[in-house]
Formats: C-alpha cells, structure tokens, sequence
C-alpha cells in the first residue's frame, strides 16, 4: 500500500510498483442518470478482481474509463501510475469486449497479425492463438467462428501486447457453458503467471469461482469489497446451528454479531455475522452439541446488497 | 545499464510507444487482401466501370450524340473517374462498416491513433481507385484507343487523383452513416453525380437544365481537369475551384465527424 502511494506521488520514484488500478471519487453521468457515482478502487498488481452487480450498475461504464474509452466528471483514473490511454497506447493494457468488435471478412490468424502490427512488441502470433486455445482454426474466417471462438479470438488479442494489466467486460455473456468453461480456463492458466485481471460480470458463480477480490456494484457504488467470502458474511453472515436444551435468548442475542435468534425446542438458529464467537461460546460455555455453521451462498449475499428492492 | 526491474514504475514507463502512430506495411497488406475478398466491393470497383465503358465507347470512331461526335478517349477517362469515384467512396465508406461491427472501437485499445487509421483508409481507397483506372485504361488500350503517351499518364494520373476527393467524401458519409450497406445509401447520390458531372456524356452535350446545374457537382471539375490534356482549349479556372472546394467541404466535413467519433467523451 505504502509502496503504491509512493508511485503516485510526483518524479514516480522508478524502482517502486505502481497500483495496477486506482480510481479515486470517480464520477461519471449520462444526463440525469449516476452510472458511476463516487467510485474509490485500489487495485494491486497481480490481483484478479471481479466487478460484480446487476445491469446498470455501472460496471462497464467504470471498465470504459479504466480503458481510457471515457472521462470521469470527477474524479481521477490512473493505470499503473499514468493515464489510461498513455498504458493503451505502451500496450500496457488489454481488454476483451462484450461483443463486436471484430471484423467477419479476416481469418483469425490475420486478426492477430493485424492487430499486432500496431503494437511496438508483441508475442508471437502463433504462442497467442496457442494460448488463447484456437491454434486449430486461423484460418478460418472470423464470420465462421462460434461465440465461444470468436471470444477466445479477443482474447488472444488481448495477449498480443503482453499486458500487465487485463480487463474483461462480461466475457462470456452469451456463451455455452462448455464455452465459457474453456474461457475461464484459458484466462486462469494466464492469470497464474501474474497477470492482474478486472473482469466484470453479472454470473455469481463467475465471481466466486475465478476471483481473488469481489467488488460489488449497486447504483454506480461500491457496496462490498473483499473475498468471496468475506462478501458472503457482509450481508447476512453464517447461520449457526446447535442443540442446546433450555436456550437463552437474550444472551444468545447479546453475542456480537449476532442479527436473529430463533429457538425451536432444543434445536438453536443463530444468524450472526461472527459465526466464530458464536461457536466458541456455545461450545465452550454452554452444553450445546451438534453445531452445524452454514455458509450463506454469494447469491443470497449478492441479492440482499444490490436488491433492497431497488431497481438495480 | 541493467533491464529495469518487472512490475515496477520503471518497467511501465520503459515499454515504447509503435512507430508512426501504429502505421505499418503489414496492416496494409492484410487490408488490401481483405479488399480483394469483397466480391461486392470488386465487381462494383473493377466490372462494373470497365462493363460501362465497353457499353458506352460504341465503336472505334465513337458515338454520336446531337451530331457531335465522342471520341471512346473521351469517355475512357470519364468512365475512369466515374470508376476512380466509385472505388475511392466505397473504399473511405468502409470505417462506416467498421463503426458498425465495433472495430474501430477494439483499434481504440491499441496503439493505433486515429491519424494513423484514417491515413491507412485514405491509402486503401487511393489504391482501389488506381486500380480501377488501370482497369478501364487497360481496357481501352486494347479496343484501339489511341493517344499519345504523355497523354495517356496525365488523363490518367489526373482520373486517379479525383479519388482523393472521393475518398474524403466515402469517409464523410462512412462517419455519417452508421450502417452495414452504406454503399446502398450512397450509390444514388454517385449516379447522380456522374450523369451531372459529365462523366457518361460530356457537360457540352447534356440538355441545358442538366448544363446549368453541371458546375455545382462535385465530379464536374474533376471530369474537366482529367479531359484536358485530351482535348486542350482554353482552362476553365472554375474546374479548379470546384476541385478545391468540393475537397475542402468533404474533407472538413470528414474530419469533424471523425473528431466527433473518436473524442474521449
């Protein structure tokens, strides 16, 4: 954290690291509408982070300015210590797009070879169509290509420049799952050797399985940011379960953390945000057994931080 | 001095910048090669002037119109320019088709500057609109047509260098017309053009109306410049003008859309 401040103070001192991502209170409107409305995000290099809510939380409208594709109102953008366009254009980042984008009447080899014409240095046009797991078909022209292929196109041409920094807008929107498994196995193979990866998503289970860093969306705001699964206890924590005879419910309800107490028989369910110290004190100083902890699933989190009953 | 070390500022700020804004040889090349795999593209282009031309120059002698004779020289090159015209406009017309499928939008997370872009699509069209002259002139090197050589170089260099006009004018419309058939949407308005500016039947010998509104057509000015090492007389200065001005609107216009399409917003 020191180190990232550091970069960012004037000279850039030149043996510190830079924050791969820092926005800070980004603002950005579309006439009456806040798509993103004071956004601070610190993104360290080599994290993989999702960018996670509903449509119209302004997940793509941050990605475009995180790609220098717009300008915040307010607020600040900077890409590994400089301007988004000035890492565009080093070919510090890459980023693989929604859809389109790509033009029908090329095979895919030449896509890649166009594309890397325009770069200073880029890999080998063979080792990115290895990679990106489509050494099988360059030749085919792109119009041919499945969603799933045409996908794993952008995303070898997202290697092409080698960057430090890759950005995915809901990657496999529209894909099959065995598509986007192949997809997400591609980008994880990648991402092992120290890639930071932001990718935006609306799949739950996209987030849970491939990021390391959950930062959810609602209203053009952060509203969590953390693991999986400390996003998971943000919203309703873990229920706990016990058998525990003659119950106490108000110093059960005094336990920290601890939202709702119910009592049926013998049979205790506490829903508390710190599991732990439930746990510790029923079994340490209570004749509780059979503790069961139950984990929320990220959808029910997801749907009580973005829901509210809000549009999203 | 030693490699800076990776991940660090020194490293980001080490990577280079691509030469000339990303313009390179094998962009070129891989559009070029694209070009040629659009059937549309090549039969509206290259078939359809030089198919033109063998239906219009009629005999070796020429036809008659109004009982005045035009030589198949005569409707050679302006055949060449309407081909040139064609090729050039369907050639700037392609950002149109690029906007459309979102690649412009993908360039934009490469290196590639807008300068760069528009100078490769400028060149594309050029080279399209050369293409098409040479077809037409070689056409009418073959059915007998005879001038003399220096002729031949200036009519034609002259006919090509109408599709710079045009390529500014495809770009116009291209940035205008956010559509996948934007070639449909600007055929029309080229054949009208064409039959105004003297193109099929020189401007001489077209009713008086179609005489009167002749100099406000962007193709008049060039069809006249390409026609004179041909014919000789006196040089109108208006050809010049009209040149000029219809290059400045078009290319003016292009560029303020082009600004519009690619600000930072």
């Amino acid at each position: 954290m020191n180190l990232a401040v550091a970069a960012e103070a004037p000279g850039r001192p030149a043996t510190t690291t830079p924050a791969a991502v820092d926005l800070s209170g980004v603002h950005r409107t579309f006439g009456a509408i806040r798509a993103v409305d004071g956004i601070d995000l610190h993104l360290e290099l080599g994290e993989i982070a999702a960018l996670l809510g509903p449509n119209g939380a302004g997940k793509t409208t941050t990605i475009d300015m995180i790609l220098g594709l717009s300008q915040p109102d307010q607020g600040t953008v900077t890409v590994l210590g400089m301007a988004p366009s000035e890492a565009i254009s080093r070919g510090l980042i890459a980023a693989v797009l929604q859809t389109g984008g790509l033009l029908k009447d090329l095979t895919v080899r030449e896509t890649v070879r166009l594309t890397a014409s325009v770069f200073a240095t880029a890999r080998p046009v063979d080792e990115v169509l290895e990679r990106a797991g489509i050494d099988g078909i360059g030749d085919r022209l792109v119009r041919a290509c499945s969603g799933g292929e045409q996908q794993r196109l952008r995303f070898a041409l997202a290697l092409l420049p080698d960057p430090a920094l890759m950005v995915l807008d809901e990657p496999t929107a529209g894909m099959d799952v065995e598509g986007r498994r192949d997809f997400w196995t591609a980008i994880r193979r990648d991402a092992a050797q120290g890639r930071t990866v932001l990718f935006a998503t609306h799949y739950l289970e996209e987030a849970d399985a491939y990021a390391d860093r959950i930062i959810l969306l609602r209203q053009g705001r952060i509203v969590a940011d953390g693991t999986a699964a400390e996003v998971r206890n943000l919203s309703t924590g873990r229920s706990v379960r016990a058998t525990l005879p003659d119950a106490d419910q108000a110093t059960l309800s005094a336990l920290p953390g601890v939202r709702s107490v119910e009592i049926r028989g013998d049979r205790v369910l506490i829903q508390s945000l710190d599991s732990d110290s439930v746990a510790r004190y029923l079994l340490g100083s209570t004749a509780a057994h059979d503790v069961e902890i139950v984990a929320h699933n990220l959808e029910e989190a997801f749907l009580a931080l973005t829901g509210d009953g809000s549009p999203g | 001095m030693s490699a800076p070390l990776p991940g660090t500022q020194h490293a980001f700020d080490a990577r280079r910048r691509p030469p000339m804004g990303g313009f390179n040889r094998t962009f070129l090349l891989i559009e070029v090669r694209r070009l040629l795999r659009n059937r549309r593209t090549v039969v509206l282009t290259l078939v359809v002037p030089a198919i033109l031309f063998l239906l219009l120059k009629s005999d070796r002698r020429g036809i008659q119109l109004a009982g005045t004779v035009i030589s198949p020289a005569t409707t050679m090159i302006g055949i060449a320019v309407y081909g040139a015209m064609l090729a050039a406009t369907s050639g700037g017309a392609m950002v149109s088709i690029e906007r459309a499928l979102g690649w412009s939008r993908q360039l934009r997370l490469t290196p590639l500057t807008p300068i760069a872009y528009i100078a490769i699509k400028v060149l594309m069209a050029m080279l399209l609109g050369l293409t098409s002259v040479l077809v037409v002139y070689t056409i009418g090197a073959f059915s007998g047509i005879e001038m003399a050589p220096i002729v031949w170089v200036l009519t034609a260099v002259l006919a090509w260098a109408a599709s710079f006009v045009f390529a500014s004018f495809g770009l116009f419309m291209g940035y205008l017309l956010p559509s996948e058939n934007v070639m449909q949407a600007i055929g029309p308005t080229l054949g009208i053009f064409s039959l105004f500016g003297g193109l099929f039947i020189p401007v001489n010998l077209l009713p008086a109306v179609m005489q009167n509104i002749a100099p406000f057509v962007p193709t008049y000015g060039v069809a006249a410049i390409a026609r004179y090492p041909l014919l000789g007389g006196a040089f109108d200065p208006v050809w010049l003008i009209s040149v000029l001005f219809w290059t400045a609107i078009f290319g003016l216009a292009a560029m303020a859309l082009f600004r519009r399409d690619t600000r930072r917003t």
